[in-house]
């Protein structure tokens, strides 16, 4: 979490960020970083699913229309998948979601996919930090968010 | 947005939470008393607690639906398991989430004490507050804010659960051995014993694998091969088990209780049943190519049989090494075989076997004396590793346990052992420890001085790591008995000069440099996973772990269990070990694969998808996602065949009319998770 000393905008705005994690993979990798205490930003909240396939476009929609700065998708590596394909399936579908956001005017860095596997505790962690220290340039996220 | 539902939302749930969470570093160090004030227990408590945990189940008792809200020191003991049991039965709970560890970890205790409760299993979902939360984030207040996001959205996601009953799926009662080694031998025997058929694919011409190259074995000194035939006979005597050598595994399919299997074996030129090991047919072979049985050190032809024990008992022809298998070329050995077994327009066949359960036992390799350039491994013919020298002590071997040098079939006076070959050496070689060289290196020095008794054996050795029944004392008599020089320290270098093996090494405990002027030198190569466990893992689906080896699924308390449910492991190829440990290890994958097979039925997940037939249009993108071959259309609509169903959500992924869910994983489900989160 940044420091509240520092008082830039960039720097005390806390992006909030929804995680899909795959059961097998991601969510075990966050897992393994829990278990070996590697510190990271708390501001993604996990979702853990079965498969990053099973990930509906709409459910990126609905987090940017609840009001997600951004959107973490995370599966098993090409060729690792639990389910044999289903993180082809998801890399497919996905990439044209972003193409979707950029086309409706919201910035896609604000959407990322991660291949994060059940060994890669520290590199899960990385990805959170590095995501958020990405959003925290972006700002808030209007585009999309319901007025509630 | 949200997808509308099946299901009527239920009103009430049942929020719970251990301390356990709250102490980065030390779980639950100090709580073991059921301290109910995790946080402010004590100073060093206080500071490491990163989850007000009775603020979690304060503010969660406020939320509408939530009934009972509590928070318990080790919620998963016999005293949390009753609390959460009367829990349910007092509130008449129909919904319960339980926030503590990883799901992985507890999520079938608490789904047990449900069911104890008369709550569905199924209508209990676990929030990770632990491994997520706790454990990854120093700050309290935003951890505990965090925790709560966490709980609120199990919370809301456990209101639209449906109890569910597992599906019974019926169980092939056979298993599948890959691998005939010792460690896929014992499994496979040891399976026949309960009962089970099993078929046994090995990729080699014969059974046995390394142990069948062995000379003695550690620390008893018994014949290895005299150990090991008798079984190898019981594999083939055994109607229970259906041996395929030269064979591999292709592709599988299934799942647990019901996989599909292709086995792909090579063409069976000579035919086994025929073949009656008369020897006729290899005088006549004008092909000679190293024989990998001696481990290079002799000759075979391309029809040869890998040893005179092999099981089965028949030559075999190398496809690869034979003349074109064109009978205008040579066709010598058909020509003498009088029993007309040689066939050379045999083809490779695929066969398609159903089995319940797959134990991998595919073994190791050693790693290759080509990468120690340094010991002149691959450069000097005397320069040998500790599989070549066991030929060279063996009686079925090259020199019929002579030992000699290969170079001018001299005895040795002088050798030297180099341990540690490739091991231990995270820079250039493998970084692990091999486990076995330290006591194989030993037993060579001891068989050495016993064929060579005014020989002198040298072993450089880093550590000598002996731990095992009798095996301190096996080294201790290596040095005491057969005057074995143990120096300890590395060796830089082994070069040739003067017709002898230069070796420049230190001894680090003398503070000196050592050079000996060996005849032979022998390399304790590490132990590395066979060539092609890649392959398989990647067939199978199983992991690796970072040096190659098969995963098992916990590196405690499921040692032979595999990530992927049916599937089992034994023997080297999950990680450098010696014969008892293997043949322990293999006991233990087919007393695993026996339990796992005595059931009539396999309970099967019921969390599958389901269609919501108003919606569906029939459009068969589901149909094609499903990697399961699970949907179909039935009268226009699409239809789940719920035991091919393993719950992935792929169909879900695609579905443009959100028409298709998986049970308890709902899109309205995830909606509403996301509402809690972003509330």
């Amino acid at each position: 979490m940044s420091n509240p000393s520092k008082t830039t905008e960039v720097q005390t705005f806390e992006p909030r960020i929804v995680a899909f994690l795959c059961k097998w993979c991601s969510s075990a990798g966050s897992d393994l970083a829990g278990v070996s205490r590697i510190q990271y930003s708390a501001n993604a909240t996990p979702i853990t699913i079965p498969c990053s396939g099973s990930v509906s476009p709409m459910y990126i929609l609905s987090a940017f229309n609840k009001g997600a700065d951004g959107v973490l998708i995370s599966g098993c590596h090409p060729g690792d998948c639990h389910y044999m394909e289903g993180n082809y399936l998801a890399r497919r579908k996905l990439y044209l979601v972003k193409e979707l956001l950029q086309f409706i005017g919201l910035e896609s860095e604000r959407f990322r996919m991660s291949w994060v596997s059940a060994a890669e505790g520290v590199k899960f962690a990385e990805v959170v930090d590095e995501f958020v220290e990405d959003l925290r340039v972006l700002g808030p996220q209007n585009r999309l968010k319901a007025e509630r | 947005m949200p997808a509308p539902d099946d299901w009527t939302p239920r009103s009430d749930a049942y929020f719970a939470s251990p301390l356990a969470q709250g102490t980065p570093g030390k779980q639950c160090g100090l709580a073991a008393t059921g301290d109910y004030q995790p946080s402010l227990r004590s100073p060093w408590l206080a500071a490491a607690a990163t989850v007000d945990v009775k603020k979690v189940a304060r503010e969660l008792a406020k939320d509408d639906g939530v009934v009972f809200s509590e928070d318990y020191v080790y919620m998963c003991s016999d005293p949390g398991q009753t609390a959460v049991i009367d829990a349910i039965k007092d509130n008449d709970l129909n919904g319960m989430v339980i926030s503590c560890c990883s799901p992985t970890l507890h999520e079938k205790t608490f789904r047990d004490a449900s069911e104890l409760g008369d709550l569905n299993a199924f209508q209990c979902e676990i929030a990770n507050i632990r491994e997520q939360c706790a454990w990854v984030h120093s700050d309290m207040e935003v951890a505990t804010e965090k925790a709560l996001k966490i709980t609120r959205a199990s919370v809301r996601r456990v209101q639209h659960n449906q109890a569910l009953e597992p599906i019974g799926v019926p169980v092939t009662r056979r298993a599948l051995v890959v691998g005939g080694g010792i460690a896929g031998i014992q499994a496979a025997l040891d399976m026949t014993d309960a009962g089970l058929d099993v078929i046994l694919v090995e990729k080699q011409a014969t059974i046995g694998g390394n142990m069948l190259k062995l000379s003695e074995t550690f620390p008893t000194l018994d014949c290895s091969q005299c150990i090991l035939s008798p079984k190898m006979v019981s594999v083939s005597k055994n109607a229970k088990i259906t041996l395929m050598t030269e064979s591999e595994v292709e592709s599988i399919s299934g799942f647990v209780g019901n996989f599909k299997v292709k086995i792909k074996k090579k063409a069976e030129f000579v035919d086994p049943e025929l073949c009656k090991l008369c020897d006729d047919c290899t005088p006549v072979c004008p092909v000679a190519v190293p024989n990998e049985y001696d481990v290079g050190l002799t000759n075979r032809r391309a029809i040869y049989i890998p040893f005179a024990q092999a099981i089965p008992a028949s030559f075999t022809l190398d496809e690869e090494a034979c003349l074109g298998l064109d009978p205008v070329v040579c066709g010598k050995c058909e020509e003498v075989c009088d029993v007309g077994a040689i066939d050379y327009d045999k083809k490779p066949t695929v066969t398609e076997e159903e089995v319940g359960a797959i134990i991998v036992a595919t073994g190791f390799d050693l790693y290759g004396m080509e990468h120690m350039g340094e010991f002149g491994g691959g450069r000097y013919p005397d320069v040998l590793d500790g599989l070549q020298f066991e030929r060279l002590c063996s009686a079925s071997g090259a020199t019929e346990g002579h030992i000699m040098r290969p170079s001018d079939h001299k005895v040795p006076k002088e050798i030297v052992f180099i341990q540690c070959s490739g091991s231990r050496d995270p820079e250039n070689h493998c970084a692990y420890c091999s486990k076995i060289c330290c006591m194989y290196t030993a037993k060579h020095a001891t068989l050495y001085k016993h064929h060579v008794p005014d020989g002198q054996a040298y072993i450089f050795y880093i550590d000598i790591r002996s731990g095992g029944k009798g095996y301190e004392e096996f080294v201790q008599r290596s040095m005491e008995n057969d005057g074995v020089i143990y120096l300890r320290g590395r060796v830089s270098r082994v070069y040739e000069k003067d017709g002898k093996l230069k070796v420049m090494g230190v001894d680090t405990l003398a503070g000196r440099n050592v050079e000996i002027d060996a005849d032979m030198v022998v390399l304790a190569q590490a132990m590395e996973p066979s060539k092609g466990t890649a392959e398989i893992a990647k067939i199978l689906k199983i992991g690796r772990d970072k040096d190659g080896f098969l995963a098992e699924a916990h590196p405690k308390l499921k040692p032979v269990e595999s990530v992927t449910a049916g599937i089992y492991l034994a023997g080297a190829a999950q990680g450098p070990k010696d014969i008892p440990e293997t043949v322990s290890q293999a006991g233990a994958a087919a007393s695993k694969v026996i339990a796992l097979l005595s059931k009539d039925q396999l309970a099967h997940s019921p969390t599958v998808a389901k269609v919501r037939d108003p919606y569906c249009t029939g459009c068969e993108m589901c149909v094609d996602a499903c990697p399961y071959d699970a949907i179909a259309l039935v009268d226009g609509k699409a239809s789940v065949n719920e035991i091919l169903c393993e719950g992935c959500g792929s169909c879900v992924g695609v579905c443009v009319r959100a028409a298709i869910d998986v049970k308890n994983v709902t899109q309205l489900q995830i909606h509403e998770m996301i509402s809690a989160i972003m509330a």
